[in-house]
């Protein structure tokens, strides 16, 4: 009689202590995790060595009556960017992997595309559209008699922007666990009558719950420590602060002390992200490989969930889109440096593809301690992971150049150290993806080939490795992505000279020259839209 | 031993690509050599984007042979590097946006000395009173206009008589800024710190719009978004100069007449950072943009005004000398804690 139900807890927890004693990875994995994240989280050291140096300011600066106001201003943002990106990304994974949606494979590529896009830039081409002036007003609403529309700018406007560019974060996890979920729980569940709703609620939301669990606490924590778009967006949050303290009162002591501050809140976030995961297992029991899932016919649910693909695409794709093509066509007279264009263009691929390649390795060793041996020790090192990620990138870039110039003076401002703080920042993206994958893969095929003589890493390579192909490459690209957008290390730390697609961008804005920046963000998105469109291609 | 060995292997190969590419534009040596003689590169931090500056360096080179590495960022943001860096930075000109980043690196003793000769064009409120920086080029606080919607004559002749309620909701303003926090800190000195705050609180009771750059601002005037701005002249003059047609251009240019803070002016300006062991190149590069050819330079690019006497301001403004300043020099400008703290308690920031 084959068993496909999930396991409790307490078995759980008491085959995780037996391996943990028996299986003699523990130990080795736990200290190669827990060096790398040692390695990851050197800006903390950073910021305790400022706010040691300097402690009454440092204090000043937090025990403060603005600076806690604007603390729960921006973890009441990042709430509400949690459940706004849950709320979008489970129906459209579903959707789009589930059921028989017409067109999904490429609904499946468009609503993952936002991401490509950097908030900052997202943020000010939405306010182009959007804004009280915006285009959409002007050329659109004003001729049929509207006026005006809500403001984009403050609570909501920022909310609905930073959910726009960071609901993918849950989208790719969600996605992966339901391509790797074990379709007979759900036919065993409407076998004995379950409608269609109710499998949804019972059988197959708590099984993504991990998945969601991972995107939302990278969701959050990108909402807490994001400058750009809420200073674009007129929403005083916490890491405005952080910013005037370092741009306009020069107060490292007092910035420090604010990012301990945020250090502190992502350590709370990894608890209880971690208590979501404490659920019942999702690896199939039984004996035999899990059959595909058929597509889940919608019937007349068809035109609404097309309708709602097509708004969420609508919004958080084609209107920056159309901005920013708007702007290149305006610049289309005036002369363009190819050849820079092609240097940057190729600068960033590269940079983005090494930073994507090493935070993958370095993630695999947390991954796996958190999916096979989750307990404290586990999760103490992932939050050591998540320090650069939690942190404003400005802060993570300054404390790369105290501690670079000090500890690695030949490597300061060159290639490697520009692609240690984007593997610093990003390897949080892989850690999720990798980790929700391994859980998916029962441990029973792990313990059965040791117990036929293969060495840890050895399973781990030929066992587990091609079990999680979906988590690594949505790993990877999640880190190609995310680094390909980045600018304060870039700018800061890349050697004299290399010129990213993403510093060209700011060389523009920075000039107020907004429609100069819109082609080099265009081939930004060019060269990262693919590699999202590979993803979901190679799936099937 | 077996499970280590893989672990190890594959940690070694990790290293070595990260050591790899940290040899990929690391330090690759000093270039040049110590002291004067004969100097063939110099690294500058400009705050000033690339765009505008890169051919006044490529002009030093010509000239003097000696090449230029430059970095370019946030003037605040690179300041804040070069602090971080501390002694060994490898940077030997710091070349900044506002005398705020200038006079920050100067408090915490990274800027060197300038010889004399090198800072006496320069009149001394547009320098550092120890000489450890001098403004390279000047921009004027200003009121910019909606012209369609204001005439001249409408225009307050004083900034604070914005906080009067005709101009309610109409104004606009980039507190954020480093300009506007100069700004501030000037009117603090002039005033004191509680006539400040007033007219602060009264600004943002007023319904004051705040926007997050001067540029952004400037480009509201022209959508119709606010009618009047208080931002730098250069931002209104360079939109002008885009155009095949400058009076076109719907924003306005009003300076407060009578020495009022609102007409403060504030410098762009470059220091060498003590670091370095190239100071007399360095001093050459500071030299240089205070040359007749850079001044004009800054003149016709950015239509800032010269800072060294004897140059021509940029054509269609009122010469630099007929716009009478407030009776503070920038000296006074450094309490930028103490103004950002004055900013943030009248809820502004």
């Amino acid at each position: 009689m084959s068993t496909a139900a999930p396991t409790t807890p307490a078995r759980d927890a008491r085959a995780s202590r037996w391996r943990r004693g028996h299986s003699g990875e523990f130990t080795p994995l736990a200290v190669l995790a827990a060096l790398i994240g040692a390695a990851v989280a050197l800006p903390a050291v950073y910021l305790f060595i400022v706010v040691g140096g300097d402690w009454d300011v440092a204090v000043d600066a937090v025990w403060r009556e603005r600076t806690l106001w604007l603390l729960v201003r921006s973890l009441g943002l990042a709430g509400a960017v949690a459940v706004g990106a849950t709320t979008l990304a489970v129906p459209l994974a579903w959707l789009t992997v589930r059921s028989d949606l017409p067109g999904r494979r490429v609904w499946a590529v468009l609503v993952l595309l936002p991401f490509v896009v950097p908030s900052y830039i997202g943020a000010y081409l939405l306010v182009s559209a959007l804004g009280p002036r915006g285009v959409i007003v002007r050329e659109v609403l004003a001729p049929l008699g509207i006026d005006s529309i809500p403001s984009i700018y403050g609570f909501w406007g920022a909310a609905a922007v930073l959910t726009a560019f960071t609901y993918p974060l849950v989208l790719l996890p969600v996605r992966a666990a339901l391509r790797r979920m074990d379709p007979s729980l759900e036919e065993a569940a409407r076998g004995m009558g379950a409608g269609q709703l109710r499998v949804a609620r019972t059988v197959v939301l708590p099984q993504l719950v991990p998945a969601i669990g991972a995107g939302a606490l990278l969701a959050v924590l990108y909402a807490m420590s994001d400058f750009g778009a809420v200073s674009i967006l007129r929403y005083d949050s916490f890491t405005r602060v952080i910013y005037q303290n370092y741009r306009l009162s020069f107060e490292r002591a007092g910035a420090a002390a604010l990012g301990v501050v945020l250090i502190l809140v992502m350590v709370i976030l990894i608890v209880i992200e971690g208590r979501m995961r404490r659920r019942a297992g999702y690896h199939r029991n039984a004996p035999g490989v899990a059959k595909p899932a058929a597509p889940v016919p919608l019937g007349a649910w068809r035109y609404p969930a097309f309708a709602f693909c097509a708004a969420v695409v609508g919004l958080t794709l084609v209107l920056p889109l159309g901005v920013l093509v708007y702007w290149a066509s305006r610049t289309a007279g005036t002369t363009v440096d190819w050849g820079e264009f092609g240097q940057a263009a190729l600068n960033s691929i590269v940079t983005a593809a090494l930073a994507a390649g090493i935070a993958l390795v370095a993630a695999v060793p947390i991954a796996r301690l958190g999916a096979r041996y989750p307990g404290r020790a586990s999760r103490g090192i992932e939050a050591a992971h998540h320090a650069g990620y939690a942190l404003p990138h400005l802060v993570v870039a300054l404390a790369l150049v105290f501690l670079g110039i000090r500890l690695v003076p030949w490597a300061y401002q060159s290639l490697g150290m520009a692609v240690f703080a984007l593997v610093v920042i990003y390897v949080p993206l892989a850690i999720g993806a990798l980790r929700a994958s391994m859980l998916q893969v029962s441990p029973s095929l792990e313990d059965a080939a040791r117990g036929m003589g293969r060495g840890s890493l050895g399973v781990l390579v030929t066992i587990t490795a091609p079990l999680v192909r979906p988590g690594v490459f949505a790993a990877a690209t999640l880190v190609y992505i995310g680094a390909i957008k980045e600018l304060p290390a870039m700018l800061l730390l890349a050697p004299t000279g290399y010129d990213t697609l993403a510093t060209m961008i700011w060389g523009e804005t920075s000039r107020s020259v907004f429609e100069a920046a819109a082609l080099p963000s265009l081939v930004l998105l060019a060269v990262s839209a693919p590699v999202l469109a590979l993803l979901v291609g190679r799936e099937r | 031993m077996r499970r280590w060995t893989g672990i190890v292997a594959a940690s070694c190969a990790a290293l070595a690509v990260v050591v790899g590419l940290a040899a990929c534009g690391g330090d690759d040596g000093e270039s040049g050599t110590t002291g004067g003689g004969d100097v063939s590169e110099l690294t500058v931090y400009s705050g000033r984007s690339e765009d505008l500056v890169a051919p006044l360096f490529e002009r030093f080179t010509d000239e003097t042979g000696i090449e230029l590495s430059v970095r370019y960022g946030d003037t605040a943001e690179m300041a804040a590097t070069v602090v971080e860096e501390g002694d060994r930075s490898p940077a030997d000109v710091f070349f900044g946006q506002d005398g705020g980043a200038l006079g920050s690196l100067e408090a915490e003793g990274l800027l060197a000395p300038l010889p004399e000769d090198t800072l006496s064009p320069v009149p001394a409120a547009f320098r550092s009173p120890d000489g450890r920086w001098v403004g390279t080029s000047g921009r004027v606080r200003v009121l910019g206009y909606d012209t369609r919607v204001l005439d001249e004559a409408d225009l307050p002749a004083s900034v604070f008589d914005l906080t009067d309620e005709r101009w309610s909701g109409r104004v606009g303003w980039a507190p954020t800024n480093a300009s506007f926090i100069a700004f501030v800190t000037a009117m603090r000195a002039e005033v004191g710190d509680e006539v400040t705050e007033t007219w602060l609180r009264d600004m943002q009771a007023n319904g004051a719009v705040a926007f997050e750059r001067n540029g952004v601002l400037r480009d509201a005037i022209a959508n119709g978004e606010v009618e009047v701005g208080l931002l730098n002249h250069y931002y209104i003059a360079q939109a002008r100069a885009e155009l095949a047609d400058p009076d076109s251009y719907p924003v306005g240019t009003h300076y407060f007449p009578g020495g009022d803070v609102g007409s403060l002016i504030n410098v762009a300006g470059a220091g060498v950072i003590t670091a370095t062991d190239k100071q007399e190149a360095a001093e050459q590069l500071i030299a240089y943009l205070l040359s007749p050819e850079s001044q004009e330079f800054f003149v016709e690019e950015t239509k800032e005004y010269p800072v060294v006497e004897g140059i021509d301001g940029p054509a269609g403004l009122p010469p630099l000398s007929s716009i009478e300043q407030p009776d503070i020099n920038l000296n006074e400008l450094s309490d930028l804690r103490g103004t950002l703290a004055l900013i943030e308690q009248a809820g502004i920031l």
